[in-house]
């Protein structure tokens, strides 16, 4: 386990009339290496739950171990906590500040006190990395294009190298286009360079292309944590959450109660057309 | 917006906070100068007594009003500490090298600090009772004889709609963006003067420019909307004076007659 959480609970403005409690009794373990996909419906509670995990918001009650190694202790350097568990906030595009992209995606590197060479070096990586066109590197980030953008405010995160790497919707607001490319790009991501991932989304279909286990929220707490394949077996109780399982899972879902042997771990359209194909040859021949 | 402090309207179901804004804002100002014309302890005492009723009234726990005082202890502490040293009076209470400490002056004291313990609940008292917005309303109803003379007092009103409307988004935003960088690696609470200065840019370059959209698309919906300033517009809620202004003003009233009976005869 890289991180985990001991019965947390987070409060916004306790004592008052907003009073409101976010984030419920977690107990979660993340491993090393493991892809996850953070669900659940809009206020349950996933931009709070990470925002504890790199030390921005101290929990209410409860305590949260990065390495084993409770991070609230009092000698514990929180800011060195920040470089190895990275977070990209939701919206990331509304943080860039700096005159040029490069030196934008050099802020983290920067503040974690690293030589020159080592900086240019890793921001052309992370430009690499998010599929950034090296010559967009001297422009100005309130030139790029949306899209762009987002990919530039991700880079500035991967460039500290997180152990873990938490994003917070990375894929809200974009075309399906420039979804497939940040999904696609974080795999790859995480096989290469073998680090933790952690993505939040509402979006079971982006669970499904990417993560292999999926932690659902509800109202603050852990509804589900299991391998994706078992929390979309749920599908019924996913629903009455307010959560839709992906479309081609459910019509394969339909297919097996109708008598058809489907397997049942088809989350995306590209697993369903092969499996389906591979069906219809196998009818042929008999 | 982990600490609400002075100046947050919160929602309670009272009597005061039903009572029309107009209403309440002119009497926080009667009563804001009732405070200061109290000249003994009776006056002043009877002023303290009405203001601990309407802050039960109001149904604000009593926490929220010492915490609005919390932010301005020291100037109270200030301000008392200056009254005794300097007032000088012909009761000698005792001395030492240079500073000579009169009666008078430890009277001025305590007066001045529950003079100035008085403005803040009384003023935090309206905040707590009213929406921002229906305190804009009011005072734009109330400016509104300065039309007359040519000064456009819908304009104002409506300007400092949207800057109160807007305060809360820009905390939540600051907040945002501050945690977004503190991600980075920032750090903004030591070092030396310089670099902190250096760590507010990356904070105000966003903000700036967050806020200059939000201003564009604000202007947009508005004239989406049709907004075309205050001639002619009629109010889905307009201001209605009720029995429970007329119990608030009535009291107000016969606090004010006590207080300069009390003064004069006392
Ligand atoms: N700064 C804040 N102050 C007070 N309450 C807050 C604050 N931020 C969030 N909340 C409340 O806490 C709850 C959880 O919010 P959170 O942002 O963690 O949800 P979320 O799952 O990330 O939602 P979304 O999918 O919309 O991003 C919500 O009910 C929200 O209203
Ligand atoms: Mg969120």
């Amino acid at each position: 386990m890289i991180l985990q959480t001991e019965n947390l609970n987070y409060v916004y403005s306790e004592k008052t009339p907003f009073e409101k409690t976010a984030v419920k009794n977690v107990n979660i373990g993340i491993g090393e290496n493991d892809f996850i996909g953070l669900i659940g419906h809009t206020g349950s509670g996933k931009s709070t739950l990470v925002q504890h995990l790199n030390g921005l918001l101290k929990p209410t009650s409860g305590k949260i171990y990065f390495e084993g190694k409770n991070i609230f202790d009092k000698d514990y350097d929180l800011n060195a906590l920040r470089f190895k568990v990275g977070l990209v906030f939701q919206y990331p595009e509304y943080q860039l500040f700096d005159e040029t992209v490069e030196k934008d995606i050099a802020f983290g590197p920067r503040n974690m006190g690293l030589s020159e060479e080592e900086i240019s070096q890793r921001v052309e990586e992370a430009a690499h990395i998010v599929g950034l066109k090296p010559e967009l590197l001297s422009k100005s980030p309130f030139d790029l294009s949306g899209g762009e953008k987002r990919r530039a405010a991700i880079a500035g995160v991967i460039a500290m190298r997180p152990r873990v790497l938490i994003l917070d919707e990375p894929t809200a607001g974009l075309d399906p286009v420039g979804r497939n490319r940040i999904l696609e790009m974080l795999k790859n991501y995480r096989q290469e360079h073998n680090t933790t991932v952690i993505l939040v989304s509402h979006s079971m279909e982006d669970v499904a292309q990417v993560a292999d286990k999926a932690l659902v929220m509800n109202k603050g707490e852990v509804f589900m944590y299991d391998t994706v394949e078992k929390v979309f077996s749920h599908g019924e109780e996913l629903e009455k959450i307010g959560l839709n399982v992906p479309y081609v899972t459910k019509i394969f879902a339909k297919l097996r109660a109708n008598g058809v042997y489907v397997p049942t771990d088809v989350f995306t359209l590209d697993k369903a057309e092969k499996v389906l194909l591979k069906l219809l040859k196998r009818e042929g021949k008999e | 917006m982990k600490d609400l402090t002075f100046g947050q309207y919160l929602p309670y179901d009272s009597f005061i906070h039903k009572s029309d804004p107009r209403t309440k804002l002119l009497l926080t100002l009667g009563l804001i100068v009732t405070a200061f014309v109290s000249f003994n302890f009776y006056s002043l005492g009877l002023v303290i007594v009405f203001t601990i009723m309407a802050m039960i009234v109001s149904k604000v726990p009593i926490s929220f009003y010492l915490r609005s005082l919390k932010s301005i202890w020291f100037f109270v502490l200030l301000t008392a500490v200056l009254n005794v040293i300097y007032i000088k009076g012909d009761n000698l209470l005792f001395s030492f090298w240079i500073i000579k400490v009169y009666a008078e002056g430890i009277e001025k004291a305590i007066f001045i600090a529950i003079r100035i313990a008085l403005l803040i609940f009384i003023s935090s008292m309206l905040t707590y009772t009213t929406a921002p917005t229906a305190l804009t309303d009011a005072i734009e109803r109330l400016l509104s004889p300065l039309m007359k003379i040519g000064i456009d007092t819908h304009m104002f009103a409506m300007m400092m709609t949207i800057a109160i409307r807007f305060i809360p988004t820009l905390i939540e935003e600051t907040n945002k963006i501050m945690s977004a960088q503190k991600a980075r690696g920032a750090n903004m609470d030591s070092g030396s003067l310089l670099s902190r200065v250096k760590a507010i840019i990356p904070i105000l370059i966003p903000l700036l420019i967050s806020s200059v959209r939000r201003a564009k698309e604000l202007a947009d919906a508005m004239e989406c909307r049709c907004y075309h300033g205050g001639k002619g517009r009629t109010r889905m809620n307009s201001l209605k004076a009720s029995w429970r202004d007329a119990v608030c003003t009535l009291s107000a009233g016969l606090l004010l007659a006590g207080v300069i009976l009390l003064n004069v005869f006392l």
